[in-house]
């Protein structure tokens, strides 16, 4: 029997939204305030929803510990607190909240095998969030 | 692989609303919908959440310009709805009642043909904490 189990976390980070192939006019009216030179802060939520079959001994689809461990280890340590601009993964990306989701999106498919990881999703702040389920397909 | 990722943006509004239908009898009506008929109206703090989804344009960042998709939601649905009563100052609802889903429909008619870069995906409108109603458009 299959079931989706999504756990949530938080982290704090800087980032600033600019382009360096775009004018200084060019960012400012595509980042507005985001374009800001000294960067500003989020309260990131995440929510991480992983999927597989309910395991029969445990009634588990995977232990959540070994959940937190990899989200801990992949995702927390590398982003909280962080100026994201300054982060190898932000070298040639803007660190949009977009991006953000794609990038922890991929490192979670990496390297956590103990179920599917179906989707995340980031709350940027309470008023907007971003999903992003690997191309296309949405489940 | 193509990346779209989904966005959301979150708005509320406050407004008034009666469910009646006049083909049905005033015990009809009373059976049908309630306290929701009570002649006078009654009101709600409407939240709504309009989810669009696009590819993350590279050069940007961005599925979409927030600052946009926030404008469209302020003309085409804060403005109509907000404060109003919705059987008499919204034209959607003189000939249809103001229900949720239908609420979410005339949401999504509003919005759907505004968008100009990422394509709507989801309207959501929570009546109450407890009550939402999802719109995918025309199936």
């Amino acid at each position: 029997m299959k079931a989706y189990l999504t756990r949530r976390y938080r982290f704090s980070a800087a980032h600033r939204l600019h382009n360096e192939s775009m004018s200084e006019r060019e960012n400012r009216a595509t980042y507005g305030k985001c374009n800001n030179p000294y960067g500003h802060g989020h309260n990131y939520a995440l929510e991480v929803t992983v999927s597989g079959q309910v395991d029969g001994r445990t009634g588990m689809v995977c232990n959540l510990e070994d959940l937190d461990g990899v989200v801990e280890r992949e995702v927390l340590e590398r982003f909280d607190h962080s100026n994201l601009n300054c982060l190898p993964e932000f070298a040639r990306e803007i660190p949009t909240t977009e991006n953000l989701c794609v990038q922890i999106y991929d490192l979670l498919r990496q390297n956590f095998v103990l179920a599917q990881v179906e989707n995340v999703r980031l709350e940027e702040t309470m008023m907007n969030s971003f999903e992003y389920g690997g191309g296309d397909v949405r489940h | 692989m193509k990346k779209t990722v989904y966005l959301t943006r979150k708005a509320e509004f406050s407004a008034s609303h009666v469910y009646h239908n006049p083909t049905l009898s005033a015990e009809e009506n009373r059976a049908v919908f309630g306290k929701c008929n009570n002649p006078h109206g009654h009101g709600h703090n409407y939240v709504l959440e309009v989810t669009v989804k696009g590819e993350v344009d590279p050069r940007t960042g961005f599925v979409l310009d927030l600052k946009q998709l926030k404008d469209v939601l302020h003309r085409e649905v804060l403005e109509a709805f907000d404060h109003r009563h919705l059987n008499l100052e919204v034209p959607e609802f003189k000939n249809q009642i103001p229900t949720t889903e239908n609420i979410a429909i005339a949401i999504w008619k509003r919005v759907a043909p505004k968008l100009k870069v990422a394509s709507l995906h989801r309207v959501r409108v929570f009546e109450t904490p407890d009550l939402f109603v999802d719109f995918y458009g025309e199936e």
